[in-house]
């Protein structure tokens, strides 16, 4: 049997070090994902949150209809609804609606609520001035809670969009470390 | 390709055979030990992950819960997958890479034998591992062999970080074997054994290395990013804390569509060498062959979202994946079309390997066309997560891969072992296997359509009928593995007719100049290619 000689040395050396890049490319997804996903807009995770400053003029010319869903996930003891179901409104025009919060629980809960946008694309359009999900909120037990969320729809949403949905998600955050928090990577957009 | 043997390899075989008792077994660093090794390793999974098919149909036979619980249910069809595509498939496909490739371009071993013990011996580990966690409290890991967050993190069980424990061994065997295959393949050849003279199952095997390399790493970026979403309070997967579910089921794919290729283009390999033998002819469009496989091993690389269409992609994104994944056809029709071509006005007969061979070529492609439809954008929202998808995949792996697998035994076997085997055996199992997998498998397409989704154990009622014929099927086909079992005893305790060198007369390559049985030690000193 022959011993592996030098070039079987360096052929190998080369291919675990592929390996290794592909290990290394594997995680590099993750943040390739995001940056991906933040600049096409394309899973709806995008929210942009802007201050008072950044608002645009009315364009009176349509009417969007955005609807609200809402998600308890794996929460049980949780009544979480947005108080109107919709809400039609013209892009620029700026608009505060309300959701309500019951935690029917004996406990004191820290709520995330995880906002997403469908079509994925209208998340690019959504501008946020005030929103529950900006910060984990500190929940009392068996209480009621009421939010407003405050928001308008960017003058450049394409024609093509009529309606879209903005849907909540409550997570109920522990000691999950936060990797990336998808708010705050966007807060710089202008 | 004719090559002049060293009559020399002959008597050193004589002098150093091998080592006796389980010590050859354990410490071996022979490549045909190795490969034998992995294919009895191969075969005793695929009949362990088949007795858990066993249970499946036997659950789904009638509707409603008789036989197992919907929790056990559910980790019978996640570990027969992962023992299916982990266990069987793969190490087989090792197995014969280990047997043939030194033999096919003159190479006295593997270029790293001792790497090559390695990385068979740490796989029993690895599955015992998996088959171990079935019994813990809280049973084996039940989230599908794709284990898709949060199934894997939030709702799993304790099993999981043995789970992955097991896959990342399986990872690293694997790598090992591809670089094992790489580096032979490049500096083992005999001289003049050009890179266009390679036989294609050794060009199929060198493709499917690099697939091996560039996506086992990502598999275990994967395995890794659950295991401490799980365990160590990260949230690559979990919206809770930013990250995404969805994502995993990229990461996944971008690992799992390649990793279907791998357990196919080797498949093509050994078709490409069993077609020519009983055509008695020459294999039509070698380069297109080499050529083919090279583009289905790229493309393979940027469809993998044809598994996610209806997780809410956007428009431009389900037209491009759907356009590439239709574009995989193109390559794989070559391939077809060359070994219709090479059957055409050929001396045909129809020895057992070419029959299981002209099944591959039939079955496979009829999975082809099934994989067509589910490329299909609008039509996979309807498919999706039904019983078509588990008719795609098993016509093109168990009547691809695995008839592929069972054909390149039969074919070489007499080869390794020295002595024909039973074929009246052969014939019992290729005609009960090709009855038998039709009735299981045809029918899914027919309940598939209807709706009945996969990895359910209970049905709505009128899917009952089929999953009574398909459950039948199902049975059939496992007991007729139970004949390749004994016809694989019997050949290798050599109880049949001696072979010559030359086992079928139409058959090309350095092997066939070998003696039968292959003696321990071959090309000591490489052969002469012409
Ligand atoms: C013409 C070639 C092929 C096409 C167009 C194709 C297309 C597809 C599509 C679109 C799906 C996703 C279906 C769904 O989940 O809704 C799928 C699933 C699958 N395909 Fe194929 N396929 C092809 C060949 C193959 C081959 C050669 C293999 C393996 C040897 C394979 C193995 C699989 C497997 C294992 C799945 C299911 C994975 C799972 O969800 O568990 N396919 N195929
Ligand atoms: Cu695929």
């Amino acid at each position: 049997m022959t011993e592996p000689n030098t070039s079987n040395a360096v052929l190998v050396k080369k291919l675990v070090l592929a390996v290794v890049c592909m290990f290394g490319f594997g995680f590099a997804l993750v943040p390739l994902y995001d940056v991906f996903c933040d600049l096409t807009g394309i899973n709806g995770r995008q929210i942009n949150r802007v201050d008072a400053s950044q608002t645009q003029l009315i364009d009176k010319s349509r009417l969007v209809k955005v609807e609200f869903a809402t998600f308890t996930g794996q929460l049980s003891g949780w009544r979480f609804e947005a108080v109107e179901p919709f809400v039609s409104v013209n892009p620029g025009q700026m608009k505060a609606v309300k959701f309500r919060l019951v935690n029917l629980n004996k406990d004191t809960a820290n709520i995330q609520a995880i906002p997403s946008v469908s079509p994925g694309t209208a998340g690019l359009y959504l501008n946020k001035l005030e929103c529950f999900c900006f910060e984990q909120q500190l929940i009392n037990p068996s209480s009621e809670t009421e939010f407003v969320m405050q928001f308008f729809i960017d003058t450049a949403l394409p024609k093509n969009i009529k309606v879209m949905t903005l849907a909540y998600t409550l997570f109920e955050v522990e000691n999950q470390a936060v990797v990336y928090p998808a708010q705050e990577q966007n807060n710089d957009r202008s | 390709m004719e090559t002049s043997l060293p009559t020399h390899s002959d008597n050193h075989a004589a002098h150093h055979g091998p080592a006796k008792g389980i010590k050859r077994w354990l410490f071996t660093t022979n490549h045909k030990d190795i490969g034998t090794l992995y294919l009895w390793f191969a075969f005793i999974m695929f009949l362990t992950g088949g007795a858990m098919a066993m249970v499946i149909r036997a659950e789904l036979f009638q509707p409603g819960l008789q036989i197992v619980e919907p929790h056990f249910f559910n980790q019978m069809t996640t570990v027969h997958g992962l023992i299916m595509v982990f266990g069987a498939v793969m190490p087989a496909f090792t197995g014969l890479a280990n047997w043939l490739i030194p033999l096919m371009i003159g190479a006295p071993d593997m270029a790293l034998p001792r790497m090559n013990n390695l990385s068979f011996w740490i796989l029993p580990f690895a599955f015992l591992i998996l088959l171990m966690s079935l019994f813990m409290e809280g049973g084996g890991p039940a989230f599908g062999w794709t284990f898709y967050a949060p199934l894997s993190t939030t709702y799993s069980g304790d099993s999981t970080a043995l789970f992955v424990f097991s896959v990342h061994i399986m990872g690293i065997s694997s790598i090992m074997g591809a670089i094992n295959v790489i580096v032979t393949i490049f500096n083992m050849r005999a001289p003049g054994m050009t890179w266009m003279k390679l036989p294609l199952f050794v060009w199929t095997w060198f493709i499917t290395a690099y697939l091996l390399i560039a996506v086992m790493p990502v598999l275990a970026g994967a395995v890794t990013m659950v295991l401490t979403d799980k365990y160590f309070g990260t949230s690559f997967f979990s919206a809770a804390g930013g990250g995404d579910p969805v994502l995993f089921q990229h990461i996944f794919w971008f690992f799992g569509h390649p990793e279907v290729y791998i357990m196919i283009l080797p498949a093509f390999g050994i078709i490409s060498a069993i077609v020519p033998t009983f055509s008695r002819k020459k294999l039509f469009g070698y380069s297109s062959m080499v050529y083919a496989t090279a583009s289905i091993a790229f493309l393979s690389f940027i469809v993998w979202a044809h598994h996610m269409f209806t997780t809410g992609m956007p428009v431009a994104a389900e037209l491009f994946f759907m356009y590439c994944t239709m574009l995989i056809s193109v390559p794989t029709g070559v391939k077809v079309f060359n070994w219709v071509a090479t059957m055409w006005r050929g001396s045909i007969s129809f020895e057992v390997p070419m029959m299981f061979a002209i099944a591959f070529i039939i079955l496979f492609t009829f999975g082809g066309f099934s994989g067509l439809m589910l490329a299909i954008t609008p039509v996979d929202f309807q498919y999706h997560d039904t019983y078509f998808v588990v008719a795609h995949f098993h016509y093109v792996l168990v009547t691809g891969a695995i008839f592929s697998l069972i054909a390149a035994t039969y074919y070489w076997l007499p080869k390794w072992t020295g002595v024909m085997y039973d074929n009246k055996l052969a014939k019992w199992h290729f005609w009960c296997s090709l009855i038998s997998v039709n009735v299981l498998f045809f029918p899914m397409h027919f309940v598939g359509l209807a709706g009945m989704p996969r990895r359910i154990p209970d049905y709505s009622i009128q899917f009952a009928d089929w999953n009574q014929i398909i459950s039948l099927g199902g049975f059939a086909f496992g007991l007729s593995q139970l004949i390749f079992l004994a016809l694989l005893i019997k050949a290798c305790r050599k109880k049949g007719e001696p072979v010559p060198a030359k086992v079928w007369d139409g058959a090309e390559g350095l092997e066939w100049d070998l003696p039968s049985p292959t003696p321990y030690h071959t090309f000591s000193t490489p052969p002469k290619i012409k």
